[in-house]
């Protein structure tokens, strides 16, 4: 069997099974989309008694004043700050609990692993946040997922620096490089497929945050678009065709990002190549 | 090896403390502080209006829950389950999605859909779907003439079932690691092993697995502390039942705190934490003891 | 206690908009807040279409009314994490003007009398019920103005399946499985009683509905129970579990009773294809969404006592307004010009018949139904005008253990009898108690 059949069949038998385990459910979320309410309230795999998307799209677009655009630019703007803090902060800690061992690393183990078991506790941080007067602020509240993210980010970054060989940090020093140098253009640059790897990640780990700005960062100009979900589910009357459509409007954007995103892991996997 | 070893410590100096620092800060000042002031609470019998100091009673109170055995059980199941599928599964997409084959762009996309989906939308969906009457899957298996089990609403099958879904939503994350975990392995390792004629599976067994040991221990413990921690897809899909059959500990922690129970409920925390703890240290120390320094 | 709570709530922060076109003493606003010396305040309610879409509508009429005073809406979810979230804003002095939440024991477990400003002194409060006032005050003060409708815990039924099986309202609870019975032998496709544990909350109501049988026999039961004296686990309380075993023993429920969702049951019996559902009134805005022609063929009768002489409908109270202590000077003004404005005035009712569905009785005494409300909803207000009602047990005691829904399910089930339910509930409720740091248990 030489490689392109190979490649076709594997992929044929993939592209099927991904049909039924992945592509059904998002087909009901699909369905749910364009019911109108009582025929989604039934929760039934059928097809739409009547196709009512364009008004299920604008009634959601229009709620709270056009609150889902503001909520998008909210949730961005979150998304971008604190990611891009997480990602920094923890790579130079990883970089650094990798390659130069201690005795204290097993103490900072600890306390990486910590932040990832233990849940934040809701009163004391609004105390923090209050007493730094960044409560109800924006940047207070890139601050906190920054914080809540670092642990995920130290951990995969103190793995994967393991995968850049120590010959190139000396080889850079004897060319004169300095600390800032050799981490910000010798190292971080080769970790780009993990780097890639924890901003996927995290963005969607913050994007998807439901309890951090609720607590955090109330007041409805500030809503994130996880906010905006709990419009449409309630113990007394639930709209799940509109609930479906926010969760479609709240999830396609950062799937196509995804998509873009992962050129630049393929892409890394060429860089790889000529590295080492 | 001993001028190695020395040039390493001639390094060091280029690997400096002070790179700790900004993360250390943010640590100390947004989670250090208000998690040790919560642990604080509980020892309190707490409304979040005021508190009252009462010792260890809120621990004695965890402990007598009559339902909290089930939930350790529960939650150990749950993270072995949850975690173990995810390696696997992810480790197979991940060589899968790496190497040459029609669609990948399309699947990998797939793949991590549903990670996107919140878990709201997750609930009501398979809550359909696995609907033991009208649901599609048992409509599937009907039209087999394979039996049609309760997939949520059976007491033995509800907490696997949810593991399942657990899955299905968490593997995209797992997968993700385990590509970028593949890449990262140079390329002239596969070439020279081609070049000896080494088969696929020998390559798998003697270069990618070992090679891709930062992405497996990410994903073990990821996986591990997400699946003992794990309630809220519970939460949206069971609610920890029929009756208790599918509460694992962070349901039955979350349900005192939606009782306004307070200091029970960090108690519970407090709790939860040291047997996490338990359980990731000892493999955290193992896998990290074997790690590969290229 | 999720699904009591959210039932609370629900009652709560329904529908009602007034505008109190009455007694507005005059407050002038003067210097510190605001843009261009306007004074702005913030209006806390619950994220759900229905009561933002009725909020919002109050705003636009009271900022009419009062253009020196701009009012934000700020909105929170249902639910836990709501629930949370008003009691974190409150202790951390960040809540906003006014707010919304539940009356009865939610609103006792956010400490008033240190959180909540004193309204019994506003020119409304005096004309509320007694009955209101007990369920928004503490010894020392009075402090929510009412917002929305109370509604009726017992059985929605469907009438045209009554009507044609000629059925009467069962007024004892063998004449209520009598009716089943003899609907199960006619119509077999006919479900005689839904029960939807796919929505766990749901198992609770033939408990909850239950409570105003129990207070008929014994009036002191709630206080009792607030003791801990009075336990579930004995007459006349226990009736309610027991009965609920019988209902899931008596095979007169539906088939997939343990995966079958609320708004499921409702379409069920919206459609006729279930006859019977153990529900509270509340409730009747997912079926006017979903049926829209079936409205009125649905009526409610109250959940039946062992003896006609005690079946009495039991009633949820709507929740009610608040200002918090951290509102001073004129926004502590205007927050109570909003809620005079929005509680009691018949502007605002209008408004909200308009925006809202009505499930029961308005408890403003400014507020007035409409004549052409549903079938169900004249039925509740049968009972009350008969004074054949009583409040849910969480209007008067705080005691409430949070996994009734589990316990009732397991009970509905089959998993366990009635007896071991109620004793399950009686521990669960002690667990709580204790934790209210109440004496006696």
């Amino acid at each position: 069997m030489n490689r392109t059949t190979q490649r076709w069949i594997v992929g044929g038998i993939a592209i099927v099974i991904s049909f039924v385990v992945f592509l059904v459910p998002f087909v009901f979320i699909l369905l749910q989309a364009v019911k109108t309410a009582p025929d989604a309230g039934q929760l039934s795999f059928r097809w739409p008694q009547e196709w009512v998307f364009w008004d299920n799209l604008t009634t959601v677009l229009s709620t709270d004043d056009g609150l889902m655009g503001r909520a998008f630019w909210n949730s961005a703007v979150l998304t971008v700050g604190s990611v891009t803090i997480m990602v920094v902060l923890a790579a130079m800690v990883g970089y650094v609990l990798q390659r130069r061992p201690s005795r204290l690393n097993g103490v900072v183990s600890f306390f990486v692993l910590a932040g990832l078991i233990v849940p934040p506790a809701v009163v004391p941080t609004i105390w923090v946040l209050q007493k730094t007067h960044l409560f109800k602020s924006m940047s207070g509240m890139i601050l906190i997922e920054a914080t809540f993210g670092l642990s995920f980010c130290i951990l995969l970054f103190r793995a994967f620096v393991a995968t850049i060989p120590r010959d190139l940090d000396e080889a850079a020093v004897l060319d004169g490089a300095g600390p800032i140098r050799l981490f910000f253009s010798v190292v971080l640059p080769l970790l780009r497929p993990v780097v890639v790897t924890v901003i996927v990640v995290q963005s969607v780990t913050v994007f998807n945050d439901f309890a951090g700005p609720l607590y955090f960062l109330p007041g409805s100009d500030n809503a994130t678009v996880q906010q905006t979900l709990y419009s449409f589910q309630s113990r007394t009357l639930s709209q799940y065709n509109l609930l479906f459509t926010d969760i479609l409007l709240t999830t396609i954007p950062p799937l196509v990002l995804y998509v873009f995103f992962n050129r630049q892991i393929v892409a890394g996997m060429t860089s790889g190549a000529v590295k080492g | 090896m001993s001028t190695q070893a020395r040039s390493r410590s001639l390094m060091r100096g280029f690997y400096p403390s002070w790179f700790l620092a900004p993360a250390v800060i943010l640590y100390v000042i947004f989670f250090a502080v208000p998690t040790l002031v919560s642990f604080y609470f509980s020892l309190t019998r707490w409304t979040l209006f005021d508190h009252e100091f009462i010792g260890l009673d809120n621990f004695v109170e965890f402990f007598q829950d009559p339902q909290l055995l089930k939930g350790f059980t529960n939650t150990v199941i749950y993270a072995f389950v949850t975690s173990a599928a995810k390696i696997v599964l992810g480790m197979s997409l991940g060589l899968l999605l790496t190497s040459s084959l029609i669609g990948r762009g399309y699947l990998r996309a797939v793949v991590f859909f549903p990670v996107l989906v919140s878990t709201i939308g997750i609930g009501l969906t398979f809550k359909s779907l696995l609907d033991p009457f009208h649901g599609i899957v048992n409509g599937a298996l009907g039209a087999v003439g394979l039996p049609q089990p309760g997939w949520l609403t059976d007491p033995n099958l509800a907490l696997l079932s949810v593991a399942a879904i657990d899955v299905w939503k968490g593997v995209g994350i797992a997968t993700l690691i385990y590509i970028a975990g593949i890449v990262a392995i140079p390329e002239e390792y596969f070439e020279a092993a081609r070049v000896d004629g080494a088969s696929a599976w020998r390559i798998f067994w003697s270069i990618t697995l070992p090679l891709s040991r930062p992405a497996t221990t990410t994903v073990v413990i990821l996986s591990l502390i997400g699946g003992l921690r794990s309630f809220d897809l519970i939460w949206a899909t069971t609610g920890g039942g029929p009756g208790y059959s599918s509460d694992v500990i962070g349901s039955v922690i979350y349900k005192q705190y939606q009782a306004g129970f307070y200091g029970l409920s960090t108690a519970g925390n407090v709790v939860l934490f040291l047997v996490v703890t338990a359980f990731v240290l000892p493999v955290f120390a193992v896998l990290n003891r074997k790690q590969v320094d290229l | 206690m999720r699904g009591v709570r959210s039932t609370l709530r629900a009652c709560g922060f329904g529908v009602t908009i007034a505008v109190a076109g009455a007694a507005l003493a005059a407050c002038g606003s003067s210097d510190d807040s605001g843009a261009g010396g306007k004074t702005e305040i913030s209006y806390l309610v619950v994220a759900r279409e229905g009561s933002k879409a009725g909020a919002q509508a109050e705003i636009d009429a009271f900022e009419k009314a009062n253009p020196d005073i701009i009012v934000k809406l700020d909105t929170f979810p249902e639910g836990a994490d709501g629930d949370n979230l008003v009691k974190t804003k409150l202790s951390t002095g960040e809540m906003d003007e006014v707010f919304n939440y539940n009356a009865g024991a939610l609103f006792r477990a956010l400490q008033p009398d240190n959180q909540l400003t004193d309204l019994s002194g506003e020119a409304w409060a005096a004309d509320l019920p007694d009955s209101y006032k007990k369920v928004v005050s503490t010894d020392k003060g009075m402090y929510g103005a009412p917002l929305g409708q109370s509604s009726g815990g017992g059985v929605l039924y469907n009438r045209k399946v009554y009507d044609q099986l000629k059925l009467s309202v069962p007024t004892t609870w063998s004449e209520f499985i009598a009716n089943g019975q003899k609907i199960k032998a006619a119509e077999p496709d006919i479900t005689p009683v839904l029960q939807a544990y796919g929505d766990a909350w749901t198992a609770q109501v033939p408990v909850l509905a239950d409570f105003a049988n129990v207070t008929k026999q014994d009036p002191a039961w709630a206080q009792g129970w607030t003791a801990g004296q009075k336990k579930f686990g004995q007459s006349p309380a226990l009736t309610a579990f027991t009965h609920l075993e019988q209902l899931g023993k008596s095979g007169l429920v539906n088939k997939d009773y343990a995966s079958m969702t609320n708004i499921q049951a409702l379409k069920a019996l919206a459609d006729g294809k279930g006859a019977q559902y153990p529900m509270i009134s509340d409730q009747l805005p997912t079926i006017a969404q979903d049926s829209p022609d079936a409205v009125d063929d649905i009526g409610f009768f109250a959940l039946p006592a062992d003896d006609a002489a005690n079946t009495t409908a039991t009633i949820w109270q709507p929740g009610g307004l608040y200002i918090p202590r951290s509102a001073e000077g004129d926004k502590l003004e205007a927050a109570k010009k909003f809620v005079a404005f929005v509680s009691s005035s018949e502007q605002g009712c209008q408004i909200q018949s308009d925006t809202g569905v009505a499930i029961g009785a308005f408890v403003s005494p400014v507020c007035k139904q409409p004549s052409d409300v549903s079938q169900a909803v004249k039925d509740v207000q049968k009972y009350l005008d008969d004074g054949q009602v009583a409040p849910a047990l969480e209007f008067l005691s705080e005691v409430k253990g949070p996994n009734l829904d589990k316990i009732t399910v397991q009970v509905g089930s089959g998993i366990t009898s009635g007896a071991q339910g109620a004793k399950q509930y009686d521990d669960d409720a002690r667990k709580q108690a204790q934790q209210l740091g109440l004496s006696g248990w």
